[in-house]
């Protein structure tokens, strides 16, 4: 072992100690400061400790703490109080009828925001924070609805949902003309050309005029004669320019073969009826609502 | 003396060539006979690597020989170094994949293989394991032979140590790929690949120990009381937190014995002294070598590294249940959580001041060399996440921060502040130590490596600050009529922005690993340096330094 000696820049001493040739340690003394501050986070500690919850005993128990605090009785508290502060607004919801809520100057303030709370968070990922949808997924925010935009038929959509596999759901769905046979590739090229005519986006006349006789007798039926849909049927508007598969050829002409047939969930078992009930009402007023 | 060595070496060659027709055996039973894809495909990598062993011990029975006693055993080490080189790179760059994920959800390719699900394991397992535990493994076999002046413990045993960690690694990241998880946070592989990992870990121990047990020192080096506090409670954390009873002998899949709140606390208690023993401990016997060595000052306080080594110790293993408020853990688990975090604020900072002040009267070393630059803003990162971890454990602290990207920024602050800069600076120190060079191939290169990382460490912190704090505050947003004033969808788009800017900062560190491999690999190969007149005297290899200053420098 090395002698003790006095660093020359600190002037402090070291240890004795060296290794591996030069590995030295000052004999320094703690810095006041630090151990100073740990003293003060021990009495912290010990303090809390003294208020709060703390520590095991055996037998299962625990310290309680003078405060008598719990994380449970606490959360459990603030639930109810929330729940509370929106029980009378509940109650009277419950009790109106949808069309006199949108009349009612009291509610509806509280049902607008009700209804986009759980529009976000609930129909948000699929038609868009705001209602606008995207390609498969209808936009809220125009009037053209698929199946009906009253609010009883709103909130029966919402309720029971779209081809959800509920036994209620709205369910019925276009053939699949091209992949079950029913037309031919030729054909569906010019029922695509005929449907886009509707809404003056033809790009081949002939084919269009070709498409005439093919749409009246395998379309009308759901869409119309004129093409201009069946809420009913969820058979969509033809002769506007909304397309909720896009507009371009190959667009149609896939509609066609596969029939699409998109699906949205049934909320009923999902969400309460006062809750639906505040959906509906603010899905109504996003542009359309019949 | 000779003949009793003669005897050791010629049972270490036995055991090793018995163990790997063991491991033979083992992966051929598992190779033929497993119940699923993934553990037939480990058992054949199991086989090759077992097979591979054996033939190399039996083609070199006189690796490890008397002759070789006089000196110390770096080869092993220099594996671990040049490993710890590659998987950093691996996975850092896996890193940022997921972050631009985050960012732009495509990347995930839409296949199984590189979602985010799959490729976040690999990621954390590869950078904390991987690379980590490579630095880990190589800097504590250097350390405690140079500070113990005895050569490693074991003839084949630290061979085993370091390729059987490699193993280990391979079985673990495949797995991760081929979707098999124990879907435990830190502790993914499954039962057997743990139970390799136990072998490998108690392998390690006996080394380390063995070498302390042979020195000729009269006092344990404080790096080496760091080390062996980290080899030996992570081995107790493995064992305990991956007890779980296979499906099968034969099948990849397991159930942890533990279930409910009992699970998730023995998750966190595994978790936070992964962080407190593996990221820390271990890191800070790093420190306490390759500081005070290069730039060749004593360490600034005996007595304070002797308090803070003990109280860290004794109080990280408290401070697990932060992880957990506002859950059904118990209150007073919380509360015990909590205040032993606070109280671990000072005996970590008890390491930080240790390190920074043992460049008293070297401070012109910081300005000077970039990886003495690196080790002390390291020792500076460190000291800012031991600050704001406890800062992170009081409970209304986290009830604002828990589940944010705030975490992640924190964890990154300690894991690319602290274990990277302080590794990458071991690296440097080390490469030309271990292969005998006067010094680096460039310092000017760790010069763009310390402001690359650097720039993608401030980026990566602040960007998680702002979406972090963001999120939190967005989450908890109540309008006046008692509704979430936010979706979620809403707060994910807000996240937008801060996870470019991260992924960002995430690239320039990626960048920074890169220059380190070929600075390494040039310094290696032993090209010539451009500017070993500006290194300092410690930067090369003691063999060939003129003196060793056996007096402070200055």
């Amino acid at each position: 072992m090395a002698e003790k000696e006095i660093d020359s820049v600190t002037g402090v001493e070291t240890t004795g100690h060296v290794w591996d040739g030069d590995l030295k340690e000052l004999n320094k003394p703690l810095p006041k400061w630090w151990l100073y501050t740990i003293y003060a986070t021990i009495v912290w500690a010990i303090g809390y400790w003294i208020l709060y919850p703390a520590w095991p005993l055996p037998g299962g128990g625990y310290t309680k703490g003078i405060w008598d605090y719990s994380q449970r009785a606490v959360v459990t508290q603030e639930v109810a109080d929330a729940k509370a502060a929106q029980a009378s607004y509940f109650k009277k919801i419950e009790e109106t009828q949808l069309e006199d809520i949108l009349k009612n100057e009291e509610l509806l303030p509280f049902v607008m925001a009700g209804g986009a709370a759980v529009f976000g968070d609930n129909c948000g990922p699929c038609h868009g924070k705001g209602g606008a949808g995207s390609v498969g997924y209808p936009n809220l925010n125009d009037d053209d609805w698929l199946w009906g935009g009253t609010l009883e038929a709103i909130e029966y959509s919402i309720t029971n949902g779209i081809r959800s596999g509920h036994p209620e759901a709205r369910d019925m769905a276009m053939p699949r003309f091209g992949l079950d046979g029913l037309l031919k590739p030729q054909e569906i090229a010019d029922t695509a050309q005929y449907v886009l005519s509707l809404s003056g986006g033809a790009t081949d006349e002939a084919a269009a005029g070709r498409g005439k006789q093919l749409f009246a007798d395998n379309c009308v039926a759901c869409h119309g004669e004129d093409g201009k849909g069946n809420p009913a049927v969820g058979a969509p508007n033809l002769a506007d320019s909304i397309w909720l598969y896009g507009s371009r050829l190959a667009d149609v002409e896939r509609s066609i073969v596969t029939g699409r047939g998109g699906v949205m969930p049934s909320w009923g078992g999902r969400l309460d009826p006062v809750t639906i009930k505040m959906l509906t009402a603010y899905v109504h007023s996003l542009g359309g609502g019949q | 003396m000779k003949a009793a060595s003669e005897e050791m070496i010629a049972l270490s060659g036995a055991t090793a060539t018995i163990a790997a027709g063991l491991g033979i055996l083992v992966g051929g039973i598992l190779a033929l006979f497993g119940q699923d894809e993934v553990i037939r495909l480990h058992g054949l990598i199991f086989l090759a690597a077992s097979a591979a062993a054996g033939f190399y011990v039996m083609t070199h029975p006189r690796v490890g020989g008397p002759d070789e006693q006089a000196h110390y055993m770096d080869g092993p080490i220099k594996v671990a170094t040049i490993a710890a080189v590659i998987w950093g790179i691996v996975g850092f760059l896996v890193g940022d994949l997921i972050a631009w994920q985050l960012a732009f959800p495509d990347l995930n390719f839409d296949l199984p293989w590189t979602n985010f699900g799959r490729m976040r394991p690999v990621h954390t397992s590869a950078v904390i394991f991987a690379f980590g535990g490579n630095a880990l493994i190589a800097t504590s076999l250097y350390v405690v032979q140079r500070t113990s002046r005895a050569r490693i413990f074991g003839y084949w045993l630290p061979w085993f140590v370091v390729w059987g960690y490699q193993l280990f690694i391979v079985l673990a990241a495949s797995g991760y790929v081929l979707g098999v998880t124990e879907g435990r946070e830190y502790a993914e592989p499954e039962w057997y690949v743990d139970i390799w990992l136990t072998l490998v870990w108690v392998a390690y121990l006996a080394i380390f120990l063995g070498t302390l047990w042979k020195r000729r020192e009269s006092h344990i080096y404080v790096a080496n009381w760091f080390y062996l506090a980290f080899i030996v409670t992570i081995a107790m954390l493995h064992i305990v937190n991956n007890l779980s009873i296979p499906v099968s002998f034969l099948g990849s899949k397991s159930y942890s014995l533990f279930s409910g709140v009992q699970d998730a606390m023995t998750q966190w208690w595994y978790g936070h002294n992964a962080v407190g023993f593996f990221l820390t401990a271990g890191f800070l016997g790093i420190m306490y070598y390759f500081i005070p060595k290069r730039v060749e000052r004593p360490v600034y306080s005996y007595r304070l590294s002797i308090v803070h080594f003990w109280s860290l110790i004794f109080l990280y293993i408290w401070a697990g249940p932060h992880h957990l408020h506002y859950t059904a853990l118990p209150d007073w688990a919380q509360t015990l959580g909590m205040t032993f975090s606070i109280i671990l604020w000072m005996p970590s900072w008890g390491g930080m001041i240790n390190g920074l002040m043992t460049l008293s009267g070297a401070w012109d070393r910081l300005r000077t060399d970039p990886v003495v630059r690196l080790l002390v803003v390291s020792v500076a990162f460190y000291g800012m996440s031991t600050f704001e971890g406890p800062l992170m454990s009081i409970k209304s602290v986290n009830s604002l921060s828990h589940y944010t990207d705030w975490t992640i920024g924190h964890v990154h602050s300690g894991a690319l502040g602290w274990v990277g800069m302080v590794s990458f600076g071991a690296i440097y120190c080390l490469v030309p130590w271990l292969w005998k060079r006067r010094g680096l191939y460039s310092l000017r290169l760790v010069e763009w490596h310390f402001w690359t990382a650097t720039i993608g460490i401030v980026l990566y912190i602040t960007s998680m600050w702002v979406s972090g704090i963001t999120q939190g505050l967005m989450w908890r947003a109540y309008d006046s009529l008692g509704f979430l004033k936010y979706s979620f969808v809403e707060t994910v788009a807000a996240m937008h922005w801060p996870y470019i800017i991260r992924a960002t900062g995430g690239l320039l560190f990626v960048i920074g690993s890169i220059l380190m491999a070929i600075n390494v690999w040039r310094t290696i190969r032993g090209e010539e340096s451009s500017d070993i007149a500006e290194q300092p005297a410690s930067a090369a290899a003691p063999e060939l330094r003129h003196a060793i200053a056996a007096t402070p420098a200055e």
